[in-house]
């Protein structure tokens, strides 16, 4: 019990203080729309098009969302040491990162359905599998969000932070097959497209959504839940090896 | 909890390195249950990363630590619920309020809502920061901060509190204050591991003493004990016009009793026996020089740290007025 006393009250207090602020609810809102008309504006195309779209702007949404706030904030409370009073409660440093996780998680969720929203006044949406759907959002968030913790892990100063955020993110949309199928791509980029995680929940959103995928589903979220895993346990290492000196 | 005696920090062989710098070097100490221990030592002695290590936030190199029964050596965080930690810079979250930070410090140790509200009403009553509750902390002035950041320290009540440089950097009336409640902390039984700079301050808090110096424990004792070698000691301080400094070879070889030295723009005379000014006087005077101001000096626990570690009360000095006013006693 006490440790989830802990854990909830760092989620709240990371909601509260970062993740709920009118930047980023307005940011969670305009990001989505200014990506779609965009595309929009580009291809010439109509409302028809809002259901092949709707994959890359949830997953954008989640990814720019997660990794920008994580990482930021996450370094920011370590330049200011109030980090150290996380390190100092008595909760493992897992279930600690999971509470310092868990806020950006949800902020990345949160801003994947933005989309839908305003989706569902534009197009019918009724023939999308949400049973995958819910799901491959949740591991697309989660799998950014320790994406954006490997990043504050590995830096020190903020701008360093946005700076190795962006070298990871952009990439991702034109390598992950948010806005075209990963076949489009040249052969020599394919390797690139199977070693990022958000390409398997791509996959499943284009499933789920449009009825094309790649991949088998339970591959997707097989590969998700792995990286996930995966960089969960690489950045708790890391934590403990550059900042418990 | 009521104090035994038994220690309740025991730390033996402890030593760090960072990359080719050695930190902390092979230092061996105890603290007792319910005792004031001060680590007093310059900028750069290796206070911090003591605490650090014994608080989780550093790993150690070789040694061993037991805090509270508890073999920390391997798992850091084994002793965590036992310990309050004060660091040296007030490190509380600058968009929460006062009472905010106070609430969310106490949920990091399982403390439940109503508890951990009522407790953190009573130490903004105790700390004197109710009309600050629901100021955020960004907009708290030095000694504010420093206040709320113990008031966070202790807001578990733990049995063993880290006070890392508690009055460093704040005004006098604020760093009085933190003496003030550092004092009674103590006396209701929590045992209290204090690291500072200033001299007075160890003196005037601590029942006991280590003194650390480039990452090394010169000597550890209780202040009655370090203070012994030179309390039976009289000393006098002379101000004179220009020249007289220069006098003192001449002083000693006339006054074969007394020694006499230049400290800090004046002649120090000390003895074993009460000092017999007026000769002195009288040979300086007719010397030319004009004494201006003679005043009997108390040796204190600096004079101590200076003749144990050898290092300049000057350069204690200079950290002080670096640090501000928190010095002030």
């Amino acid at each position: 019990m006490t440790r989830w006393i802990a854990f909830w009250n760092i989620l709240v207090k990371d909601m509260r203080a970062y993740y709920l602020k009118p930047p980023n609810i307005s940011w969670g809102i305009i990001f989505p729309l200014a990506w779609t008309g965009m595309f929009f504006i580009r291809t010439g195309s109509g409302l028809e098009s809002v259901l092949t779209l709707l994959p890359g702007v949830m997953t954008i949404s989640v990814l720019f969302g997660t990794t920008s706030m994580l990482a930021v904030t996450i370094t920011f409370e370590k330049r200011s040491r109030s980090f150290e009073r996380l390190l100092l409660a008595p909760i493992s440093l897992e279930l600690l990162m999971l509470a310092k996780t868990s806020g950006a998680i949800l902020f990345g969720v949160v801003n994947a359905f933005v989309p839908v929203v305003i989706a569902a006044f534009l197009t019918d949406l009724s023939g999308i599998t949400w049973t995958l759907v819910v799901p491959a959002i949740l591991l697309i968030g989660i799998v950014s969000t320790f994406l954006g913790l490997f990043i504050a892990v590995s830096v020190s100063e903020i701008f360093e932070a946005q700076t190795f955020s962006n070298f990871f993110r952009f990439p991702m949309i034109f390598l992950c097959g948010l806005f075209f199928p990963i076949t489009a791509l040249p052969v020599f980029l394919l390797p690139l497209s199977y070693i990022l995680p958000v390409t398997y929940g791509v996959d499943i959103l284009h499933g789920a959504v449009n009825g094309e995928h790649i991949l088998s589903f339970a591959l997707d979220f097989l590969i998700l839940g792995a990286f996930c895993i995966g960089l969960f346990l690489l950045s708790l290492r890391n934590i403990k090896r550059k900042w418990i000196l | 909890m009521k104090p035994d005696n038994s220690p309740v920090i025991e730390v033996s062989h402890l030593t760090k390195h960072f990359g080719e710098v050695l930190a902390v070097n092979d230092i061996s100490f105890n603290v007792k249950e319910g005792e004031l221990f001060g680590f007093l030592g310059p900028n750069g002695a290796g206070k911090t990363t003591t605490i650090n290590i014994l608080t989780g936030l550093a790993r150690l190199d070789s040694g061993m630590i037991n805090i509270g029964g508890i073999d920390c050596t391997r798992n850091p965080k084994a002793a965590q619920h036992l310990i309050g930690v004060v660091p040296d810079e007030s490190n509380l979250y600058p968009e929460l309020t006062g009472f905010e930070n106070l609430c969310f410090c106490a949920a990091l140790y399982g403390i439940r809502k109503n508890e951990r509200q009522t407790r953190a009403r009573e130490l903004l009553e105790t700390f004197s920061l109710t009309e600050a509750a629901d100021r955020k902390f960004a907009g708290y002035s030095k000694g504010m901060k420093r206040k709320l950041t113990i008031a966070a320290g202790i807001i578990h009540k733990p049995p063993i509190l880290f006070l890392d440089e508690p009055t460093t950097g704040i005004d006098v009336a604020s760093a009085r204050q933190v003496r003030q409640i550092t004092a009674n902390l103590h006396r209701a039984g929590t045992t209290v591991f204090l690291t500072t700079h200033y001299i007075e301050e160890a003196e005037r808090l601590c029942e006991r003493i280590a003194f650390i110096v480039n990452g090394s424990i010169i000597k550890t004792d209780t202040v009655t004990n370090l203070l012994q070698p030179v309390q039976g000691k009289h000393v006098m301080l002379l101000s004179v016009s220009n020249g007289g400094l220069k006098l003192c070879e001449d002083l000693n070889p006339a006054f074969p009793s007394y020694c006499f030295e230049n400290a800090q723009g004046q002649i120090r005379i000390e003895s074993a026996a009460p000092v017999n000014i007026a000769p002195i006087v009288r040979f300086l005077e007719e010397r030319g020089i004009e004494v201006t101001e003679a005043r009997r000096y108390l040796p204190s626990l600096e004079d101590v740290f200076i003749q144990v570690t050898g290092i300049e009360a000057g350069l204690m000095r200079k950290e002080k007025e670096k640090a501000g006013g928190g010095g002030n006693l």
